[in-house]
């Protein structure tokens, strides 16, 4: 559909609260895309709570077929972040110390998480043993509200987050991609936002893209990382075009046929992706346009 | 002493909660503790008394996402 003129100019696009924001927030950004992109591409470093990481792949490390089979295809996506759990420790299989040898092998950063924690009691001890556990104050803090979407319980998230950054820790919340949560989780001591794209493993990519276009627009200066739901490549280099600033998936590569593979196609897509982004990404429209100039066409009749 | 280690009821003869993990053999693995449900860091178990009854956790990293 064809925008309607008015004597303003633009006035289809001022009565789109959202579109305003996104194209200020598009404006604001291409000074520092022009800065980015004069030192270094495609990538370059990006910063969590102090920490400089030149991927922008979060890896989890569950249900790959085996131990090795993780390890390589740690290395393959290039992640510098690897998510792990804490599980109870069986005294005869002591399974969680091989895992740990195999973790501090890859020789990556490792980001705890608290998931299937239910309450905000269970999210903020569980954060506490991991920071034991893992010498360090990153937590990936999951407070889960509903089993069938595992969708995180907001209100649980705040008041564990508020607890966890009065203790000193670092927390990467996974939230949804509600302004007004992530305004909250920000207040409480968040300076990363970490939004789903959909359910936890169910591969179906980016369920809302218009919140999360309006949360990249609303906090421009917030390491912004889309957390589960990721299926594809596609969709993780999606995420980056949106500019969000990483992406953190699991199952997608994990249970691919070839999670090495996959692994590795995450990694290009999304170094892809966020090279898309830098490079400033065409708007859609409605109507063709013919790329082919139309003036000195032949007249064959 | 009965306690209830990882939701299964043993007997564990200790007093503290550092006896208890070493007769249950996790005095050099790495894994953090929580005692009825409170976390108890690994610099205080010295000196955490356990009693009958007490439930322990033993963590320690696993997968995950």
């Amino acid at each position: 559909m064809r925008a309607k003129r008015s004597k303003s100019g633009n006035a289809a696009q001022l009565n789109d609260p959202l579109d305003c924001l996104v194209t200020q927030w598009a404006r604001r950004n291409d000074k520092a895309r022009q800065k980015e992109l004069s030192f270094v591409t495609p990538a370059s470093d990006f910063t969590l709570y102090g920490a400089k990481l030149r991927s922008r792949l979060m890896l989890g490390t569950s249900q790959y077929p085996s131990p090795a089979i993780l390890a390589e295809a740690a290395r393959a996506s290039g992640a510098e972040v690897l998510t792990v759990s804490l599980r109870r420790e069986s005294a005869r299989l002591k399974e969680g110390q091989d895992f740990w040898r195999l973790i501090r092998d890859i020789g990556v950063r490792v980001l705890p998480n608290t998931a299937g924690c239910y309450s905000v009691k269970e999210a903020v001890t569980t954060a506490q043993m991991a920071r034991e556990v893992f010498g360090a104050p990153w937590i990936k803090l999951e407070v889960i509200g509903e089993a069938d979407t595992l969708q995180p319980d907001v209100f649980g998230l705040v008041e564990a987050a508020r607890i966890l950054s009065a203790e000193g820790f670092e927390v990467f919340p996974y939230t949804t991609e509600d302004l007004v949560v992530a305004e909250r989780l920000i207040e409480v001591g968040c300076k990363v936002l970490m939004p789903w794209g959909a359910p936890i493993g169910s591969g179906k990519g980016l369920n809302n893209l218009f919140g999360l276009r309006a949360l990249r627009a609303h906090f421009p200066e917030v390491p912004l990382i889309v957390d589960a739901g990721v299926g594809l490549p596609s969709h993780a280099a999606a995420a980056m075009e949106l500019g969000y600033d990483g992406v953190l998936l699991n199952t997608a590569v994990a249970k691919a046929g070839d999670p090495v593979a996959m692994a590795r196609a995450f990694g290009q897509a999304i170094e892809a992706g966020r090279a898309a982004f830098l490079a400033g990404p065409m708007q859609p429209r409605d109507m063709a346009a013919p790329s082919t100039p139309v003036v000195g066409r032949a007249v064959l009749t | 002493m009965k306690l209830v280690v990882n939701g299964e009821l043993q007997e564990v003869p200790a007093a503290t909660l550092a006896e208890a993990l070493q007769s249950l053999d996790f005095a050099d693995a790495k894994v953090a503790t929580a005692l009825n449900g409170e976390f108890v860091p690994a610099r205080a178990r010295v000196a955490t008394l356990v009693k009958d009854g007490d439930r322990i956790e033993i963590v320690a990293p696993r997968q995950g996402g």
